[in-house]
């Protein structure tokens, strides 16, 4: 018996299809409406004059540059924090265990811990480097919490692409006499560099655009900041203060404007990269 | 005719699995030897005990011994590194790193701290030339290795293994990936290799045997069945069970 057929064949497959492009235009039309949205209210603010001079009057006046120096200290000493860290322990998940109950509970771990909300970061970061460790507000505090925060992505991307790696490349290299570091570092690591990138692209992209996890580690100073133990602004948090507190509805979207398109940069110029490195020898 | 590599005893293990039963047998220098028989004898698991990749395997737990010239190869404190630059291996499918031609013939000896552009130079020049792939139209240094034909991607496996000086050259089914006249071209030149190099290569192929190799040995279920004269052993088999091997009875 066979079951009556609602549609046929052909047209079941045109209404998937469209089904299929139009959530994928929904999903591109989201991000232009959302980028679009935040340019068209931050525009009448954008100048020059707004990115390279210091806020005045809390922020109601000037500009945001003390701001958007933070978030690069800031992102930076978290991608100096999680980097080397997060290819460290997916080198030795990929590489150097087998799979056993361990690096199961080893990877749910990593996995709870993406999943752990930032305010909760924030908080631990401020209980423990702020006030534990007396680094007070501060980039380094701030930066620490964050590299902790973004771990996670970096370690499950990094070793997604080490796993991708054909497992021929390990054994050739380790036929011509290479050790299993060394074959590693000359050939594994090299293939999964594009996939790497991604995971310490993401966790940076996550960095910029935090603000739970900062506001309460690195603070809201609004001046320059000039050591790792200065308390720092960064322009999310520097947006969330603006709009709560009620000072300036235009300063607060020539902000956001300022960290949409940073966002924007910061991906396009990793996927370049990525592109140059998978194409060179393919 | 000296023995370059001599294996007595040897038992292989996977888990409680006996890969390899007592296997006794001599590779002698300079020549071509083949190993055929059916998926699962244990013929590609012989080739690599030779340069003991199967160390890489979990689980595997090898007995007896191989002697390579006149050194255990298994015995402790041997240095694993340098053995393999000394028994090269090329594998089934052509594998070249996503490099360019010159990096990947450059990759061994870079390994083993050879970093002079002109000894680099040469030694690409010298693998790549013997390989017969030095001045190959298409084939430049700088070329993507992954651009090449797959015969040409083979000789070019061929000659990063020759470029860290070895011995020894074991192929295990070089051709089963190239199309017959690529698989011609890869068998001529192991008629040309062997005047340097010791051979052993494992196939599925028994014409390849009969076609390019100097001894045949024939491998089942794990055990050396018997191992002699190409001509010998594909005209009048010993045992019984080469014989129906080869007349195509089972395998």
């Amino acid at each position: 018996m066979t079951m009556p057929r609602l549609l046929a064949p052909r047209s079941a497959q045109r209404v998937a299809m469209t089904l299929m492009w139009a959530a994928t235009a929904a999903t591109v039309g989201l991000l232009l409406f959302i980028i679009g949205f935040v340019l068209r209210r931050g525009a009448s603010t954008l100048s020059w004059e707004f990115l390279f001079s210091s806020p005045r009057h809390s922020g109601a006046l000037g500009g945001i540059l003390p701001t958007v120096v933070s978030t690069i200290y800031v992102s930076a000493a978290a991608v100096l924090v999680a980097a080397p860290l997060g290819v460290a322990a997916a080198i030795y998940l990929a590489e150097y265990t087998k799979e056993s109950r361990l690096t199961r509970v080893i990877r749910s771990g990593t996995d709870a811990l993406a999943g752990i909300p930032s305010i909760i970061f924030g908080l631990f970061g401020f209980a423990f480097f702020v006030t534990a460790l007396g680094m007070g507000w501060s980039i380094l505090s701030g930066g620490l919490t964050l590299g902790l925060m973004i771990l996670p992505t970096v370690i499950r991307t990094s070793e997604e692409a080490l796993r991708a790696v054909p497992r021929h490349y390990r054994d050739v290299a380790q036929s011509l006499g290479a050790s299993k570091w060394q074959s590693i570092r000359s050939v594994v690591l090299p293939a999964a560099a594009p996939g790497v990138m991604t995971g310490v692209v993401l966790g940076i992209g996550r960095a910029v655009s935090e603000t739970a996890a900062v506001i309460f580690t690195a603070g809201v100073a609004l001046k320059m900041p000039f050591s790792p133990f200065d308390s720092a602004r960064t322009m999310s948090v520097h947006f969330y203060t603006l709009t709560m507190e009620g000072i300036s509805d235009d300063m607060a979207y020539g902000t956001a404007s300022v960290l949409v398109v940073t966002i924007l940069l910061i991906n396009i110029g990793a996927y370049t990269i990525m592109n140059r490195l998978t194409r060179k020898y393919r | 005719m000296t023995d370059k590599i001599q294996v007595r005893g040897l038992d292989l293990f996977y888990g409680t699995f006996q890969g390899l039963k007592q296997i006794t047998v001599s590779f002698p220098a300079r020549q071509i030897t083949a190993l055929i028989g059916p998926s699962g004898c244990g013929k590609s698991t012989l080739l690599r005990c030779l340069n003991r990749m199967n160390d890489l395997v979990a689980g595997v737990k090898i007995t007896g011994t191989v002697m390579l010239d006149d050194a255990d190869i298994y015995a402790p404190g041997t240095d694993v590194e340098s053995l393999r630059r000394r028994v090269g291996m090329v594998f089934q499918r052509p594998n070249p790193f996503p490099l360019s031609v010159f990096d990947n013939v450059a990759y061994g000896p870079r390994l083993h701290g050879e970093r002079n552009p002109v000894t680099l130079r040469a030694i690409v020049n010298d693998s790549l030339q013997a390989v017969g792939l030095l001045g190959v139209e298409g084939v430049g240094l700088g070329q993507p290795a992954l651009s090449l034909s797959g015969e040409q991607q083979q000789r070019l496996c061929i000659a990063r293994a020759l470029a860290t000086a070895p011995d020894v050259l074991l192929m295990d089914e070089p051709c089963s990936a190239l199309d017959p006249i690529a698989t011609a071209g890869i068998e001529a030149l192991m008629q040309t290799l062997v005047a340097r190099y010791t051979i052993v290569i494992v196939t599925h192929n028994m014409a390849q045997a009969m076609r390019a190799s100097h001894r045949t040995g024939f491998m089942l279920l794990g055990e050396l069945v018997e191992i002699g004269a190409t001509e010998r052993i594909f005209a009048s088999a010993s045992d019984e069970r080469t014989r129906d091997y080869l007349a195509g009875t089972f395998g």
